[in-house]
C-alpha cells in the first residue's frame, strides 16, 4: 500500500483532532492554574483591594462591583483555558495542514509535537520574557491598549524568530555537521528575538510595595499554565495523528 | 483525492480553493474565539463586561495583559 495516499487525512479530520487535543489540554492547564496559580491571584486581589480602600481617589475598581463573584471567576478559569486551548489546538492543526508539504519527516506524531514546541517557544516563552504575566494590582489600566497591542506584536515576532531559526537550520544544508545546523538555527532565532526585545517598548508598572515573592510565584504559575497547555496540545495532537495514521494504514484496526 | 504517484501534491488542485476557504474560515472563527477569551471587553461580545469578568482569572494566568 502506498503510504502517501493514506497519510493525508482531510482538513476537517485534522482540525477536529486539534480542537479536541486543545480542549483537553486547556482543561488540564486550567487544573494546573487552579492549584498552582489561584492562591497567588487571591493574594494579589487582597493587596489590590487593600490599596483601593486606602486611596478612594484612585477610582472605582472592577472587583468592587463585579458582575461575577470570585467563585464564578474561579470556575470561569476552566472555561477560559478550555476555550483558549481549543482555539489554540485548532490553529495548530491548521498550521499543521498548511505546513504538511514542507515538513521533512513522515512521522505525523513527531511533526505535530515539533510544531507545538515551536508554538510554545515562539508564542509563549519569547513574549513572556519581554512582557511577563501580571497578577491583579500590577499594571496601569491607562496603558492596557498599548500593552495589549505590543503583547500581540511580540507573539508575532516570537513566531517570526522561530521561523528564522528553521530558516537558518535549512540554509546551512544537510551535508554540514549537525552542530553547525543547530548553531545556525539558534543564531537565527536569537537574532530576531534580541532585535525585537530592543526595539519593543518596555513597561515598568509594578507598584513599589508589591511583594516580589508573590510576583515571582504568580509569574511562575502563569508560565507553567502555558507550558502545560502547549505540552498537552502537542502530546495529545501527536497521539491522535499517529493513531489516525495507524488506523488508516490498517496496522492497528480499532473500532 | 490523490490518485497515482507519490510525488503528487497532497491536495488536488480543484480542491485547493475549497481548502483555502475552509482554512480562512477556521482561522477567523478560532481567532474570534481566542479574542473573546483573552481580549474582549464587551465591545464585540455585547455581553457588557460579563464574559470579561467571568474569564478574569484565566486571562491573568494565561499571561495576557489584563488591566
Amino acid at each position: 500500500m502506498p503510504l502517501n495516499t493514506t497519510t493525508a487525512p482531510p482538513f476537517v479530520t485534522v482540525l477536529v483532532r486539534g480542537l479536541l487535543a486543545g480542549l483537553v489540554a486547556g482543561l488540564l492547564a486550567g487544573a494546573f492554574a487552579y492549584v498552582a496559580g489561584e492562591p497567588h491571584v487571591e493574594a494579589a486581589i487582597a493587596i489590590e483591594e487593600a490599596a483601593a480602600h486606602t486611596e478612594p481617589a484612585a477610582g472605582v475598581h472592577q472587583h468592587e462591583d463585579a458582575p461575577v463573584s470570585r467563585n464564578g471567576q474561579r470556575g470561569g478559569l476552566f472555561l477560559a483555558t478550555g476555550l483558549f486551548g481549543a482555539a489554540m489546538g485548532g490553529l495548530l492543526a491548521t498550521a499543521y495542514v498548511l505546513l504538511a508539504r514542507r515538513r521533512r519527516t513522515y512521522d505525523d506524531g513527531r511533526s505535530g509535537l515539533l510544531l507545538a514546541g515551536a508554538a510554545l517557544l515562539g508564542a509563549v516563552i519569547v513574549p513572556f520574557l519581554k512582557y511577563p504575566a501580571n497578577p491583579p494590582a500590577v499594571g496601569d489600566p491607562a496603558t492596557i491598549n498599548q500593552r495589549t497591542v505590543t503583547y500581540l506584536l511580540m507573539v508575532v515576532l516570537g513566531l517570526v524568530a522561530v521561523w528564522a531559526g528553521s530558516l537558518g537550520y535549512r540554509a546551512v544544508g544537510a551535508e554540514a555537521p549537525w552542530w553547525l545546523r543547530v548553531a545556525a538555527a539558534v543564531g537565527g532565532f536569537l537574532l530576531v528575538t534580541a532585535v525585537s526585545y530592543v526595539v519593543m517598548p518596555s513597561f515598568q508598572e509594578v507598584p513599589a510595595d508589591f511583594p516580589a515573592t508573590l510576583l515571582w510565584d504568580f509569574r511562575l504559575a502563569s508560565l507553567g499554565t502555558q507550558v502545560v497547555l502547549w505540552t498537552g496540545i502537542g502530546l495529545l495532537f501527536a497521539a491522535l495523528m499517529q493513531q489516525g495514521r495507524r488506523r488508516a494504514a490498517g496496522v492497528a484496526p480499532t473500532t | 483525492m490523490s490518485s497515482s504517484t507519490s510525488s503528487q501534491p497532497l491536495v488536488h488542485p480543484a480542491g485547493t480553493a475549497r481548502l483555502l476557504w475552509m482554512v480562512l474560515t477556521t482561522v477567523a472563527v478560532l481567532a474570534l474565539l481566542a479574542y473573546l477569551v483573552a481580549f474582549d471587553q464587551g465591545a464585540v461580545s455585547r455581553s457588557g463586561t460579563y464574559l470579561h469578568e467571568l474569564m478574569h482569572d484565566g486571562r491573568h494566568l494565561l499571561g495576557v495583559p489584563c488591566h
